[in-house]
């Protein structure tokens, strides 16, 4: 087959280049740069699924994979001491409250049969006292659980499980969230969907930059637990220092690389759970009722399906699976940086990285993702190299030169920019087309 | 309440294009924040180079002065961009979210341009008198107790925004031009049928949409300070700008802008202050006061965008539902 070929001959092309990374620069960036490939290939099967299979456009993934992050936290951190007995009470009552208010407004809002008018009036109003209520109840303890030790801790902290467990809870926060927002915004239309959950997934991050009882806020959270042995404990342990020795590695690169080894085997390890687990349900007669709702709505609608449902059902999968990358990258990364999410670089990365791979295809999710990261990191020195390579005849002291080596760092924006619109122009089904079935 | 009339102008000037764009060539342009950027880093160079070569307004910015070359430069980059990007999604009469994917990649390519051009560093290019009313002055002259200061740039943006948005709705109104690009954005084929052509309407709508987004732009810049990445935060307020007044409607825009920009004071302001004056010292509360912690002020345009889609998704005044 024509497209089993060009998958093999993609994944060797791939495998071919992280190769000469790793013998032209290091092993080590080479392994992290196939890391982060991983993480990526899985959020993009997850936006692959909603928008690849159900046509549903979610610029929502940095809010997913946030909350995913977040999970991190609570699961895997050791508690703050005290916390829970000062301040924890009030701050659950608190929120306990706010959302009975919210779950009562809506009821009333479905329920009783007044005129619009006094059910705005009312629901409003008990959606405000809920408000003012929660944050009576909060704001003393807030203050209280920062005032531990605000330096090391200053939150409530998580509870000291190992960190594995954190990526399906991080899956379900993100799943929890995705039927909230479903249930919220999926009954608008494309546009308006995607602007909705791209402001929603903002307010998430502003949740978690702020509310530092939580996610200690902008002050991040550092040392979170690993899954894998430490370099110090390995450059120990005699079979490590053979290795070393056999490849004529130094001890530390040693050590980090199989550090880095062993992040890609567990990596690999739920790659291929998920996609296994997604292959399976979009060749099943689940998938083709996806499909069949994409292609057309109306007539899927006509044929007793029920539309709303499969979209909510298909948009909580997707961002569970965006929420699992999310906790993964959390967990390699070894903090939890609220600032460090932004729009551009996951939103809309992993975005192009469906778009370039082929939406609607797994394999092509998978490869746009390792390849457009792969380009994301490496376009840096490419196009450092590249640019001196052009000013090589300038001499040192032009400011044209020094200018433009300066900012060589920037051009991968501008290259991601043009992969994308290049891909949607000669090749709007990507590199991997959807089979036909 | 100044800051408030700035920012809600510099809102509503980029809701405008947003809009002007969506009802004519009916996309929702996600690019339009780095076409402000685009604009604005324009009218920085241009001052660079005014102010070396000596050419300096003396109480006003000398931004003022460049504004119009980099207006016109902002405009040739749009209708570039349309021709070698837009064109073909528009002849081929895809759907509305290809074409949206297709304007991330423009913001991409844009943003990374501006960077490489002048680098991710702040840049502050207001020169010129920096206050109309000082806060003393305001003081001596009314005999209050708090100050009051304009600064020059709030009083330029207001002006600005007055000038730019009457001359719109005059063009839109009154010419035969504004006449037949507001028939072709309420029915394309009506309006082809009659004789209009089209790619003189798109010519035209790029030509509004340039001028816009570069003198928000540099309105934003001048007024805060340029810095390339402020400019992507500032697309999903003007989003929710545009929606609340109601997608497709040029007033609706305007006034969402304020509305977006009022709102954010009123959930963020410091209400401390006027219990301070209302009620005896004793009674005078602790903390604040404030319905949500400063640090929200953004979050509040989107708290309100996702409350206006899901109460009323056509905006305050009835748009178009996309």
């Amino acid at each position: 087959m024509h497209d089993k070929k060009r998958i093999i001959f993609l994944f060797s092309c791939m495998a071919i280049m992280l190769t000469l990374v790793g013998v032209f620069q290091s092993w080590n960036v080479a392994l992290t740069i196939f890391n982060l490939c991983l993480i990526s290939s899985i959020m993009s099967l997850g936006i692959n699924i909603q928008w690849g299979n159900a046509g549903i456009v979610n610029f929502g993934v940095m809010g997913f994979a946030a909350l995913g992050g977040l999970a991190n936290i609570l699961i895997s951190m050791p508690p703050t001491n005290n916390a829970w007995e000062l301040g924890g009470f009030y701050i659950v009552v608190g929120i306990i409250i706010f959302i009975t208010s919210i779950i009562l407004s809506v009821l009333i809002w479905r329920k009783t049969k007044f005129n619009n008018k006094i059910k705005y009036f009312i629901s409003a109003f008990i959606i405000i006292f809920g408000y003012f209520l929660m944050r009576y109840l909060l704001d003393p303890s807030i203050e209280v659980i920062e005032a531990i030790e605000p330096a090391k801790t200053g939150y409530l902290g998580g509870l000291n499980l190992p960190i594995l467990i954190s990526w399906p809870i991080g899956g379900c926060l993100a799943a929890m969230a995705a039927f909230i927002i479903g249930k919220i915004s999926l009954g608008l239309r494309s546009d308006y969907l995607a602007i909705a959950t791209l402001g929603i997934s903002e307010i998430i991050i502003y949740l978690l930059k702020n509310e530092d009882w939580l996610s200690r806020g902008v002050k991040n959270v550092n040392g979170l637990p690993r899954p894998v042995p430490y370099e110090i404990e390995l450059q120990s342990k005699e079979w490590v220092i053979e290795i070393a020795n056999w490849l004529e590695f130094s001890l530390a690169e040693m050590s980090s690389i199989i550090v880095k080894l062993s992040y890609s085997f567990l990596f690999i390890i739920t790659l291929i759970c998920i996609f296994y687990l997604l292959e399976v349900a979009l060749k099943s007669p689940w998938g083709r009722m996806m499909r069949a709702i994409r292609d057309n709505e109306i007539s899927a609608n006509a044929m007793g399906k029920n539309i709303k449902r499969r979209h909510l059902q298909v948009f909580i999968i997707g961002s569970a699976i965006i929420g699992i990358a999310g906790a993964m990258l959390t967990t390699l990364d070894g903090q939890f940086t609220p600032v460090s999410y932004q729009p551009l670089r996951y939103t809309f990365l992993v975005w192009i990285m469906v778009i370039v791979g082929g939406s609607g295809n797994n394999f092509g999710s998978i490869i746009g993702g390792f390849l457009i990261w792969f380009f994301w990191i490496e376009a840096e020195p490419l196009g450092l190299w590249f640019l001196s390579f052009i000013t090589s005849n300038m001499s040192d002291t032009s400011i044209v030169k020094n200018h433009l080596l300066e900012n060589a760092a920037h051009i991968r924006l501008m290259f991601m920019g043009l992969i994308l619109l290049i891909t949607l122009r000669f090749a709007p089904k990507g590199l991997i087309p959807e089979i036909k079935r | 309440m100044i800051p408030g009339v700035t920012y809600g102008s510099q809102l509503a000037l980029g809701a405008l294009g947003i809009t002007t764009i969506y009802t004519v060539l009916r996309f929702s342009n996600f690019a339009h924040g780095e076409f402000m950027s685009f604009g604005a880093m324009f009218t920085i160079l241009i001052t660079w180079f005014f102010t070396d070569i000596g050419i300096k307004l003396n109480i006003i910015p000398t931004a003022l002065l460049a504004l119009p070359i980099a207006v016109v430069i902002t405009i040739i980059y749009c209708l570039l961009i349309d021709k070698f990007v837009f064109k073909f999604y528009r002849q081929q009469k895809s759907k509305s979210v290809i074409t949206l994917i297709v304007s991330i990649g423009v913001m991409f390519f844009t943003s990374g341009l501006i960077r490489f051009i002048i680098g991710p560093a702040d840049q502050s290019f207001s020169d010129g008198e920096r206050f109309i009313l000082k806060a003393k002055t305001f003081k001596n002259f009314t005999g209050l107790n708090e100050g009051l200061a304009i600064k020059t740039t709030q009083g330029i943006t207001v002006v600005m925004t007055l000038f730019l948005v009457v001359l719109l709705f005059w063009f839109l109104n009154k010419t035969k031009t504004g006449k037949s690009m507001r028939a072709f954005s309420d029915n394309e084929e009506l309006a082809l049928l009659s004789g209009i052509n089209p790619e003189r309407v798109v010519f035209i709508t790029w030509i509004i949409a340039g001028t816009l987004a570069c003198v928000a732009g540099t309105l934003y810049g001048l007024d805060k300070s340029y810095k390339p990445f402020t400019y992507l935060q500032l697309v999903l307020p003007i989003f929710a700008a545009a929606i609340v007044g109601g997608v497709g409607n040029p007033i609706g825009a305007i006034i969402g802008g304020f509305v977006i920009s009022f709102s954010e004071l009123i959930v963020t302001f410091a209400y401390k202050k006027i219990f301070f004056y209302m009620l005896p010292n004793q009674l005078v509360p602790d903390g604040l006061l404030q319905i949500l912690s400063t640090d929200y002020k953004i979050a509040v345009s989107f708290i309100i965008l996702v409350l206006v889609l899901l109460i009323k998704p056509t905006g305050i005044y009835k748009g178009k539902i996309i």
